[in-house]
């Protein structure tokens, strides 16, 4: 529906570029999920393109949320204490393998430095 | 006309109960009972197969749990009979959307990858309403991870309906929450909002959604989609519903460091006292916007549904006629950046938020024997997220990494406060404009058809273009039913307000729902209630 915002002539992430994203992300793509997906990325990408030119005034600060925090409204921190779960089990019990209360992993890839 | 108990408003349920005219337990019974009548079959996991009847019906829950509620409720029901006061939302049916821990319930955040997840805590805003009597019917359902703003996206199929006409969506991510308020199978519900996930919903289903300001309900126990906009609010049938909802679920919390200070008030105290002397922006920078085509996809500067604008500015008359003063052509020039930025905040703080779902602790797991780690990382994501969540971490990975950092991310940041600086102008005292309020659409269209949009995810994020500014601003907004379009569909209007002013904001909206209680569309109900009636 939207192929007028779209084009592979200009795309920004190219195949080779998308495979090593889904690499890092470790994910598994069929492949026409992965042409569904780097498609859309790429018109996400085309969409923000006008981020580029904004004329933004010097020295404005970034905003990491909205409304401002002055110590009088900020929460005070808790003491840095450990506080016992009650319910631990319950949580464990979420953990899908489990030997004597040690959650169980495959292999992890290791080299001996040497 | 439909009249039972599941379709009166929580706060006229709240005096029925109160005088001992009905019981808890009657409301529950009308609320099940309406829910057997039009939520149809319960959503799965599987491969969807559709099924006949499955068009015509709501689908607005992921789980239902009538057993808690029909505790909740006797509970409440013995505590009148002792003389005891229940609490404020005592014998209310509630939704909860499925986003929310809710202590041994399934909380699915509407994903396989959560599908056998049991939240062994409870959210803080969904004890306080469980503290206040209130019956927690079920988890509504919702677009996965509230990736989405049509439902469409859950993992849970049939996806959620929209009540007014089950051929389009409810909107989202919301959807169930909406939809279950509309179409009475929940007198309240609890919803979020990241970019306009209550309040668009609420458009399109005709009901009041209100995203407070940020840090003014509490986050945790909230699966987190992006922690710095992220806004738990309630969803209800009338604006009074809704300030009774804040009541409960408003206020600090020692779990979540940025639940600000700031007293909470009684938020149904001067609803009536009307919007004399207020000042009610209107900027064009919210009519006409750069968006994309509908048909074609194509982004190009257009003018919000002609309905839509009649209705917004119909309000804007019904207020002045009440002796609010409305202020013309107030700039808010960085209206339209608010979709480009959110695709770069929302995405890198996703990313962030959902690589914890790896099947090692909770959630799923891939089944099979796997030789290392890394594969089982893989194997897991692959059966467990859908294509929203994978689109989402690819996205905030690639904007959010070293060589495109500074032109995507940081620069975001920046125009987040200018976005934020826009409304600081709009509301300032000593300003120009020095509004209350500013008046505005909450969405560009009415309710699209269901498989329409989805699918598209640029034109599905620009169904979020008109709210998504409050959040990057962290400002509160509500969206309160302004009548229906041509084809029978809901229409929103939308108001902002500064920070921690959403008593002000719901007496405006209370003022417009006075004016407006004798208007024709009042007293049409949607398609579902009426089927066969």
């Amino acid at each position: 529906m939207a192929e007028k915002i779209r084009g592979s002539a200009q795309d920004e992430i190219t195949r080779s570029g998308f495979d090593h994203l889904v690499e890092l992300a470790a994910f598994e793509l069929d492949e026409d999920e992965a042409e569904y997906l780097r498609g859309e990325l790429n018109g996400q990408l085309k969409s923000i393109a006008e981020l580029a030119a904004i004329d933004i005034p010097e020295g404005i600060e970034i905003t990491s949320h909205g409304v401002p925090y002055p110590p009088q409204t900020r929460p005070a921190l808790r003491e840095d204490e450990a506080i016992l779960c009650a319910d631990s089990d319950l949580i464990l019990e979420q953990a899908p393998e489990l030997e004597d209360r040690y959650i169980v992993v495959p292999d992890i890839p290791n080299e001996e430095l040497s | 006309m439909t009249t039972s108990l599941c379709d009166r408003s929580a706060h006229a349920l709240a005096a029925l109960l109160k005088a001992g005219e009905v019981s808890a337990v009657e409301v529950l019974n009308s609320t099940m009972e309406r829910i057997r009548a039009v939520e149809g079959r319960s959503p799965s996991t599987a491969p969807y197969d559709p099924q006949p009847g499955d068009e015509d019906r709501v689908h607005a829950y992921i789980t239902i749990t009538e057993a808690r509620a029909r505790r909740q409720a006797e509970a409440v029901d013995q505590a009148r009979l002792a003389g005891e006061d229940p609490g404020l939302l005592a014998g209310i049916p509630i939704a909860i959307k499925d986003i929310f821990c809710v202590k041994d319930t399934p909380s699915t955040a509407a994903s396989r990858i959560l599908e056998n997840f049991t939240a062994p805590y409870t959210a803080t805003a969904v004890e306080r309403l469980e503290a206040a009597g209130a019956l927690t019917i079920g988890k509504a359902n919702l677009d996965e991870f509230t990736f989405g703003s049509s439902n469409e996206s859950t993992a849970f199929r049939p996806a959620p309906r929209n009540p007014w006409n089950t051929a389009f969506v409810p909107g989202g991510s919301s959807g169930g929450s909406t939809a279950a308020v509309a179409a009475g199978e929940a007198v309240l519900s609890l919803g979020t909002d990241t970019a306009g996930s209550i309040r668009q919903p609420a458009a399109f289903c005709g009901v009041v959604g209100l995203k407070p300001t940020y840090g003014r309900v509490s986050r945790y126990g909230l699966i987190a989609f992006a922690s710095s906009l992220d806004c738990p609010g309630p969803v209800a049938s009338d604006v009074t519903d809704a300030a009774l909802m804040m009541n409960v679920i408003a206020g600090e919390d020692r779990r979540d460091a940025t639940a600000a200070r700031v007293p909470v008030p009684d938020y149904t105290a001067d609803l009536e006292r009307g919007v004399r002397g207020m000042r009610i922006g209107l900027s064009p920078d919210y009519f006409r916007l750069r968006y994309p085509d509908p048909e074609t996809g194509e982004l190009r500067e257009q003018p919000v549904l002609a309905e839509i604008e009649a209705a917004t500015m119909r309000a804007a008359e019904l207020l002045a006629g009440q002796g609010a003063v409305i202020v013309d052509d107030v700039p808010m020039p960085n209206t339209r950046f608010g979709i480009p930025v959110y695709f770069v905040i929302s995405r890198v703080e996703a990313a962030s938020n959902l690589h914890r779902y790896d099947g090692v602790k909770y959630g799923y797991r891939h089944p099979q024997m796997v030789s290392e780690l890394r594969e089982l990382y893989r194997k897991t994501r692959k059966g467990g997220f859908g294509p929203q969540p994978k689109l989402r971490i690819l996205m905030g990975m690639y904007v959010s990494g070293a060589q495109y950092e500074q032109a995507y991310y940081e620069r975001s940041l920046k125009v987040r406060t200018m976005i934020r600086a826009d409304f600081d102008a709009a509301f300032n005292p000593a300003g120009t404009y020095k509004l209350d309020a500013l008046l505005t659409p909450t969405t560009p269209t009415t309710a699209f058809m269901m498989g329409k949009v989805y699918g598209d995810t640029v034109l599905m994020q620009y169904a979020d273009l008109l709210t998504v500014p409050a959040n990057h601003a962290g400002i509160p907004g509500i969206s309160i039913p302004g009548g229906l379009a041509q084809n029978g569909m809901p229409i929103g209007v939308q108001l902002l307000g500064p920070d921690f002013s959403e008593a002000d904001l719901l007496r405006i909206g209370r003022t417009y729902e006075l004016c407006t209680q004798d208007a024709p569309w009042r007293s049409v109900q949607p398609q579902v209630l009426t089927k066969g009636s």
